[in-house]
């Protein structure tokens, strides 16, 4: 099997006495999506963001491409290829999806302080980011306000910054939430697709596209995992049923 | 410099922190609880020392003036929450900025059209002139230790309203959670009028109170404003105890500074160096002590939010 | 949040083949920067000095503003100190005409330093001045957000008012005055109208400056920043650098407004410390319209407009500027411009 990609060892996060996280170790490897599934405040919310490091663990450690992520800020992790979607859409409400995606291609090409072109007449990050919004199936929208996009479609400009980060693991999070099953299942089209760009961390209440996507399944409750395994294992678990699924039924 | 002039110089800082602690109060208040920047608190401020002043010279008494200081600022409080301020709350804090300073300018121009730009100024009341000897034998104005023990009063009752009366629940509920005390049924739209005219009432005090011992003129409140605003960096948003805590740091650093920096200086520099660096340096102590609470603990000394 | 001048469509859609004609709002700008040239010029022909120099002193105000605008408008950082910046550069032309018409060196240690009387270098020092003080007074405030921010950079200016006032070298409480205005290679600065025409050049080229910082990767990443600082994070991007980077050019773009300023009444005081100050240039900003390229001299000109109309009917004039700047903040937001070039807003 091939070597994980993103490794989370051992971490563990308090809230005074509230144990957001638990001592969680998972990891994703190339091409699979990863699901990870919990009841509400189950802390999986809490779990992405130290992996993303706007929070710092109390304790573990994160690892991606073997090498560790401690000290190593948000914006530094974005730029090694860690690329994220938030819970609830957020983008540059103001700025066009052209300047959005253009804005991640910057980030992801490390260089900001420049004070004299027109970023927007750059053609190695127009073009780039005109890659991204097609992949994400936004073409011919570039030109809109991001704040006049539809639901679904600030999910896809999400999306299309996170492509722009050249990115080696995908974090997104809940990026079905709010959608009509039609669009979710081209969004998990999309995903499906996605995989092979870089693995992804998903974090999703629909059901149906979890274990419709996902190579494998880990199950967080109470900020502890307590099963891992693919969609059919996660199923036939009874301890799963029992915390989790059985209260979904 | 002798023992009897600092301690002296000590009651007079500790004078000057709690007056300041009765602006900041209000506007922390009203920063916590309602979210909103009011540069007029010290148009309020203004509002109740020409009312004591004006009230004082018709009818001859200091009580009467010091009663409707805090009437006239509570009423003026109120007028302007119900017709501006209640507008911005949802507002964000450039447009809060911008109308209250709108607010300042008409605050000041119309007193100043009624009043005419000359300070006008305020008899201590008889039964407080002249000055009492302390333990030590310090003589310190009667006035200036009356208003002392007005601004420790208020402060107790202050934090006896917060910590132990329904409003005060209402009102931590408020800081906490603003949907939350809608929820539990308070009309939230009275609480802030109370909220903003209460602070209104303390601004309104203080005017008349330190306009007795300097002068009352248009522009009066803005220095103590922005001294108001220190206060609050220092102690933290919305915290009663941090604007206590740093109005009598910013108080006590004030005063002594003017008195000790010179000094200090004079001992290795001529003495007329000495009182121009060390003046210029003490105008500025307050405000590096500010910068120092800010690079140690950027939320204030009591504040939960930076 | 405030309207933007947004990166121009032109260059987001990158299907559109033809030049597109010039938008409303460019055409706005463009009156706005020849009505206020034609303005001094007409004012000189019919031999009005004091309107030049009016329109003179807008021009000084708009590039305040201007500066102003970069970190409000675009940066989304409401500073009310910007005074300080202003007085500083003030003080700078005061102090370096001073020295150079007493003949003695401001310091000769570590080296030597002299007065000058020449504005190129009386500018350039201004501008050095306005960043470090910016550079200061921004690691520090930024350390906050909001209301914290607005209070810590209120009471940093306030700080410098009081030090200048307290500080007696250079006249203290009561100004220093510049006996002969300062001169500029090839120019006649006491002559208004050459005065007039160099202050017009600059605005042009601080105007012209911010719009280009706008288009840059600095100005995508500073707008950013305005709307969404966690986004800004997740795309690699830390928000902390930019905003200061943003604060430090515009502290010296303020700066500079503020040597022609003293320059202009050949005076430097306190006053252009004020916190009133800092309060005037953010209400340039607001009636001009936050956010937009020429905000500052719309802003600017209506302002000094209302001073000299209103203040000839009534002294009382702020009374009402009260009123209406109350109305202009509660009911129309956009502006001057706004309402000229049409809503550009989103949301």
């Amino acid at each position: 099997m091939a070597d994980p990609i993103l490794e989370i060892r051992g971490l563990s996060k308090s809230f005074g006495a509230l144990k957001a996280t638990d001592d969680v170790t998972l990891d994703l490897r190339p091409g699979e999506i990863h699901a990870l599934i919990g009841p509400n405040g189950a802390g999986k919310s809490t779990l992405i963001k130290q992996v993303t490091g706007e929070i710092a663990p109390d304790a573990g450690e994160v690892r991606l491409s073997g090498r560790s992520l401690a000290g190593i800020d948000a914006a530094g992790r974005a730029r090694l290829g860690m690329a994220r979607s938030f819970q609830v859409s957020s983008v540059a409400a103001e700025f066009t999806v052209m300047q959005n995606v253009v804005l991640a291609a910057q980030g992801a090409s490390g260089v900001t302080f420049r004070f004299f072109r027109p970023v927007m007449r750059d053609e190695g990050l127009a073009g780039r980011a005109r890659d991204c919004i097609a992949q994400a199936g936004l073409s011919g929208r570039e030109a809109v306000p991001a704040a006049e996009l539809a639901h679904g479609e600030r999910r896809k400009l999400e999306i299309a910054m996170a492509l722009a980060l050249e990115p080696r693991v995908f974090l997104l999070d809940e990026p079905m939430a709010g959608m009509g099953s039609e669009g979710a299942t081209a969004l998990g089209d999309l995903l499906d697709r996605l995989r092979h760009r870089a693995p992804i961390l998903l974090v999703e209440h629909d059901m149906d596209a979890v274990f419709r996507l996902s190579d494998r399944i880990s199950v967080l409750v109470y900020g502890r995992v307590v099963a891992t395994g693919t969609p059919d294992e996660i199923r036939g678990n009874a301890e799963v049923q029992r915390v989790y699924l059985g209260e979904e039924a | 410099m002798s023992t009897i002039l600092l301690i002296e110089q000590l009651l007079n800082g500790l004078q000057s922190g709690l007056m300041l602690f009765l602006m900041a109060a209000g506007l922390t208040l009203v920063f916590g609880v309602m979210g909103l920047i009011n540069l007029a608190h010290g148009s309020l401020y203004m509002v109740g020392a020409f009312a004591c002043a004006g009230v004082a010279a018709a009818t001859g008494s200091f009580w009467l003036g010091l009663a409707a200081s805090i009437a006239a600022a509570a009423a003026a409080g109120a007028i302007v929450e119900v017709a501006v301020i209640r507008r911005l709350y949802a507002r964000d804090h450039l447009d809060q900025v911008l109308a209250t300073f709108a607010l300042i300018l008409i605050f000041s121009e119309g007193t100043r059209w009624l009043y005419g730009s000359f300070p006008l100024y305020l008899n201590v009341p008889p039964s407080l002139s002249g000055s009492v000897t302390l333990p030590g034998g310090i003589q310190y104005s009667l006035f200036r230790l009356a208003i002392i023990g007005a601004g420790l009063a208020v402060a107790v009752g202050l934090f006896l309203l917060i910590g132990k009366t329904r409003i005060g629940v209402q009102v931590r509920a408020g800081e906490a959670d603003r949907e939350m005390i809608a929820a539990l049924g308070v009309d939230i739209r009275r609480l802030y009028t109370l909220v903003f005219a209460l602070g209104a009432a303390l601004a309104g005090m203080a005017g008349a109170l330190v306009g007795t011992i300097q002068s009352v003129q248009v522009g009066m409140g803005e220095p103590v404003l922005i001294l108001a605003f220190v206060v609050i960096v220092i102690g933290g948003i919305g915290s009663i105890k941090g604007a206590l805590v740093g109005a009598l740091l910013v108080g006590l650093t004030d005063t002594m500074g003017r008195v000790l920096l010179p000094s200090l200086f004079d001992l290795f520099m001529e003495t007329s160096a000495a009182t121009s660096v060390g003046a210029a340096l003490a105008s500025m102590a307050i405000y590096i002590l500010m910068a120092l609470v800010l690079v140690v603990r950027p939320g204030g000394l009591f504040g939960a939010r930076a | 949040m405030s309207p933007v001048e947004q990166i121009p469509a032109a260059g987001s859609e990158p299907m559109a083949a033809a030049p597109a004609r010039p938008s409303r709002a460019t055409l706005v700008n463009a009156a706005l920067g020849l009505g206020l040239l034609a303005f001094g010029l007409g004012a000189w022909a019919m031999g009005e000095v004091f309107m030049v120099t009016l329109a003179t002193k807008v021009a000084i105000l708009a590039i305040a503003g201007a500066g102003l605008n970069l970190v409000l408008g675009y940066g989304g950082l409401v500073s009310f100190g910007h005074a300080a910046y202003f007085g500083l550069g003030g003080y700078t032309a005061g102090i370096l005409a001073h020295h150079a018409l007493n003949y003695t060196p401001l310091f000769e240690w570590p080296f030597l330093f002299e007065g000058t009387t020449s504005m190129p270098v009386i500018w350039l020092t201004a501008m050095v001045i306005g960043a470090l003080a910016a550079a200061a007074i921004g690691a520090l405030s930024l350390r906050t957000t909001g209301v914290y921010f607005i209070m810590i950079t209120l009471a940093f200016g306030q700080m410098i008012f009081y030090f200048a006032i307290s500080w007696p070298a250079y006249g203290g409480e009561d100004g220093l005055p510049i006996y002969v205005r300062n001169g500029f290679p090839g120019l006649d600065t006491l002559d208004p109208l050459h005065f007039f025409g160099l202050v017009w050049a600059v605005l042009m080229a601080v105007l012209g400056g911010i719009a280009m910082l706008a288009r840059s990767r600095f100005g995508l990443a500073l707008q950013a920043a305005r709307q969404n600082r966690q986004r800004l994070m997740a795309v690699g991007i830390r928000p902390g650098g930019v905003l200061l980077t943003a604060f430090v050019i515009s502290g010296a773009i303020t700066a500079l407004a503020g040597a022609l300023y003293a320059d202009l009444n050949r005076f430097v005081s306190p006053s252009m410390l004020s916190w009133h100050l800092s309060g005037e240039l953010l209400v340039f900003l607001i009636l001009g319209g936050t956010g937009r390229l020429f905000a500052p001299l719309a802003g600017a000109g209506l302002y000094i407009a209302l001073e000299h109309l209103l203040g000839g009917v009534s002294d009382h004039w702020q009374f009402f500027f009260g009123l209406l700047l109350l109305a202009v903040v509660l009911f129309a937001r956009g502006g001057v411009i706004g309402f000229l070039a049409g809503g550009k807003r989103h949301g």
